[in-house]
């Protein structure tokens, strides 16, 4: 092998190598820190891990923010209007946050399946709805109408 | 009337570019030298409409015109004017028909530093620019019309978005699209040195500058940006891996790349093809991150509501932009001539290394981008990246690339001795070990890793460069030969130089806040005190004050250390009349070395507030740090070196022109 056919092989090892590691490490991290959505559905039929963290998202519910004594702890009522999850956070509120408005929040289950978050999202416009959120108000809709037109063929 | 004016212009700017796009171009096939000369009236014509199309429509804002849908949304009477301008782009249809503007405005740049360009080349890039500019007005005009009409015209308009009512966001959009735009320059470039089949080192002199402004801006676009959220989002943070974020972070990751590349191709005809392929994926990446924050489809602070109608012509525009260039690359990309051969031990090799560690960087980014709409179409679950993935990537590459730095600036092209940069480098690679090292000491960070690499890290990429500038005074005489130099054709070097310089307070800063940063949130009652970081925040209370288009809480802290009083903070909770949403205003006591800051949260009752409280130090160096790399951008593209090459260039196109169709038009221009 000719030396310049050499060490151009050399350096073409070399980037393979280090995008290799790059890209391992890289994927190896990613599963880790991938956060999956749950709606307020899903987390009722037990999908949700415990234990892990993750995200949810819905509509907060009207009259149900309480703030704790210390004045810095909130909890509230997430709903995807067929079931509802408490949720409860320490810290301050993003400006957005409202009853009725749509929120994503970051956190973990609790034993007593309260979801204890560590971040709470409210959406800056406030027309824009995260399309996590706004799909499984979709879908807890259409499965509420299909349960209705069940009834109703049932009858 | 008037608005009617705005989109007549709008269509004929898009008739312009049709023929734009499609007239020179055809000239350079059938060598018609009247098609190809077309090109820069028709250049001028299409900014004339576009001008006239943004100014109908700043003019409909100013005049509170409801009757245009998109000034019913977002103008009202009160709104002061500074803002009512900046509402132009503070939504959807306005800020594409800004990015229209600006591509005109490049184009015309183009037009009018090309006098030395051959005709063929520049009305191959003017059609490019033509064809990108066609996609942006079809899209304006078939889906996003900023100048529809709505009746019963409204009394007063919604208002823009309070977020958006601020000095630094009036102008952080232009600038952030100044740099999308711009690469547009490099892309046309390319394109046309693709379909015309020469690519050379004159092509990458010529790209070189547009490239650089166009990452200066871009640069300054996405500091300006962070910078604003830090302050006005009331959440401490400069940067918070947004979609939107992350959408322009990966063009200026491929941009930096790119610039880098294009010194090889210029200086050694090497990298030819490599360099094509990341002048198209920057121009790409930037329509992406464009497209990303219109369509809705990411769960961004930036997003605006979607539009289904939207989408698919997104999908279709990248597809075809995207698509198009690539093929043509694939096609023409093996007629590509190789380069200059190098050494193992050389610039080219390190300028690779850097060029990979950045291109790798982007690629991780835009997986974690685009991950969760991958997710969602394959099914796999609805998912977010959190930011700590983020964070370990950037912290997994970036050391790297401040290593190559410091040996790659100061290694020869072609071919370096391992024993010339040893002894180069040997006194400043001890300097940044003892540095880093002596970080670790327990009256500094008590043995924090991050600190002890973060610290050696700019240590080196300092001292590296000052044995570099040393290495290339040495002979010259002294300050004088400094400053002869730097009026002379070293101006390009001494950018790189302050660049670099810029990325080693970046380290710096971004070390600093992230290790040492206090963040707090408590509950105050009037009177209380606080003591963070040895300064002390005394709640004196908060009161009512009336702004022009909003009310205020106005909340008053007393900051002192050691007992001396060094800053009162008034942070502001906000509520504008007619979004009737709260703002959050932070109150910010900056420093060089630290930045004190309050937001204020809830009125808890009986005067008692929550509230946030935070010590940033060294923050403040992140963003000098887009500072130092503007300005060592601006210095490179003064050098005396494209000039001289502009000269060159006409001379030797008026002397060997003789017989061709170029000569004329030269004379005639």
């Amino acid at each position: 092998m000719n030396p310049i056919r050499k060490k151009r092989l050399y350096l073409i090892g070399m980037m393979v190598a280090g995008i290799g590691v790059a890209a391992w490490l890289a994927l190896n991290a990613f599963d880790e820190n991938l956060m999956f959505f749950f709606s307020p559905s899903e987390i009722a039929e037990g999908k949700a891990p415990t234990g892990h963290p993750f995200r949810v998202g819905g509509l907060v519910s009207n009259n149900s923010v309480k703030r704790k004594p210390d004045g810095l702890t909130t909890a509230f009522d997430v709903t995807d209007n067929a079931e509802t999850v408490t949720v409860e956070y320490t810290g301050i509120l993003p400006d957005l946050f409202r009853e009725g408005q749509g929120i994503v929040a970051l956190g973990q289950l609790n034993e007593s399946g309260i979801f204890v978050a560590s971040e709470v999202l409210a959406k800056h416009d406030e027309n824009y709805m995260p399309p996590e959120v706004a799909d499984s108000l979709k879908t807890a809709h259409d499965e509420g109408v299909n349960e209705m037109q069940q009834q109703v063929s049932v009858q | 009337m008037i608005p009617e004016i705005g989109h007549y212009a709008l269509i004929l700017a898009l008739s312009l570019a049709i023929i734009q796009a499609v007239i020179p171009l055809a000239g350079t096939y059938t060598n018609t030298h009247s098609w190809m000369a077309l090109s820069r009236p028709l250049v001028w014509g299409h900014l004339l409409f576009l001008t006239i199309s943004t100014v109908v429509l700043a003019n409909a804002f100013l005049a509170n015109d409801f009757s245009v849908i998109y000034v019913a949304q977002h103008g009202n009477t009160k709104l002061p004017d500074l803002y009512k301008v900046s509402a132009v782009w503070g939504a959807h249809e306005g800020s594409l028909l800004l990015w229209a503007f600006l591509l005109a405005a490049w184009s015309a740049a183009i037009a009018l530093f090309s006098r030395n360009l051959p005709l063929p080349v520049v009305a191959r890039v003017l059609s490019v620019m033509g064809m990108i500019s066609i996609g942006f007005l079809l899209f304006l005009l078939m889906t996003s019309n900023p100048f529809d009409r709505t009746f019963p015209v409204p009394f007063e308009g919604r208002e823009l978005n309070p977020m958006l009512q601020d000095p630094g966001l009036a102008i952080h959009p232009p600038l952030l699209y100044m740099g999308y735009v711009g690469f547009s320059v490099a892309f046309a470039f390319s394109i046309a040195a693709l379909l015309g089949g020469k690519l050379d080192a004159s092509w990458a002199r010529w790209s070189r500058p547009w490239t650089t402004v166009a990452w200066v801006f871009l640069t300054v676009g996405i500091a300006l940006g962070s910078w604003w959220a830090y302050y006005e989002l009331g959440w401490g943070g400069w940067w918070f891996w947004d979609p939107v974020e992350n959408a322009s972070l990966m063009p200026w990751l491929v941009g930096t790349a790119l610039m880098h590349s294009l010194a090889v191709t210029e200086k050694r005809g090497a990298f030819k093809s490599w360099t094509v392929l990341l002048a198209l994926f920057a121009f790409s990446l930037s329509l992406l991150g464009t497209f990303l924050v219109r369509s809705g489809v990411l769960t961004s602070v930036h997003s605006f509501a979607s539009d289904p109608e939207r989408g698919v012509f997104i999908l279709i525009f990248l597809l075809v932009a995207i698509g198009g260039s690539l093929m043509l690359y694939a096609w023409r990309a093996p007629y590509i001539s190789g380069g200059g051969r190098f050494d193992l031990i050389s610039r080219e090799t390190f300028l690779l290394g850097n060029n990979l560690l950045l291109s790798v960087l982007a690629g991780l980014i835009l997986l974690g981008t685009l991950a969760p709409l991958i997710y969602d179409a394959m099914e796999w679950g609805k998912i977010s990246v959190g930011f700590p993935w983020f964070n370990k990537m950037f912290v997994l590459l970036t050391p790297f690339l401040a290593l190559l730095m410091g040996v790659g600036s100061i290694s020869r092209w072609k071919h370096t001795d391992a024993a010339f940069l040893v002894k180069q480098l040997k006194v400043a690679f001890i300097i940044s070990m003892v540095f880093g090292l002596l970080t670790l000491l327990p009256m500094f960070s008590g043995g924090n890793l991050m600190v002890g690499l973060g610290m050696g890290l700019a240590m080196w990429v300092v001292t590296s460069h000052l044995v570099n500038v040393k290495e290339r005074l040495k002979h010259k005489a002294g300050f004088n030969g400094f400053l002869r130099d730097l009026s002379g054709g070293g101006r390009s070097y001494y950018g790189m130089i302050l660049a670099h310089m810029g990325v080693a307070m970046f380290i710096v800063g971004v070390t600093m806040v992230s290790n040492y940063g206090i963040e707090q949130d408590i509950r105050m009652s009037p009177g209380d005190t606080a003591d963070i970081a040895g300064y002390e925040f005394k709640f004196e209370g908060v009161s009512e004050f009336p702004g022009p288009n909003y009310n205020a809480h106005r909340g008053r802290f007393l900051i002192s250390k050691d007992g001396e009083q060094i800053a009162i903070l008034q942070p502001e909770k906000r509520t504008y009349f007619v979004q009737t949403r709260p703002m959050t205003e932070a109150g910010i006591d900056w420093g060089l070395t630290r930045d004190l800051y309050v937001s204020l949260g809830e009125s808890l009752g009986g005067g008692d507030w929550s509230m946030r409280l935070y010590y940033k130090p060294y923050i403040r160096w992140i963003w000098i740090a887009s500072i130092f790399m503007g300005l060592g951008g601006l210095l490179a593209i003064s050098d005396r070196r494209y000039r001289t090459a502009r000269k060159r260039s006409r001379s030797t196109s008026t002397l060997t022109a003789g017989s061709s169709t170029t000569a004329a038009t030269e004379s005639h221009s």
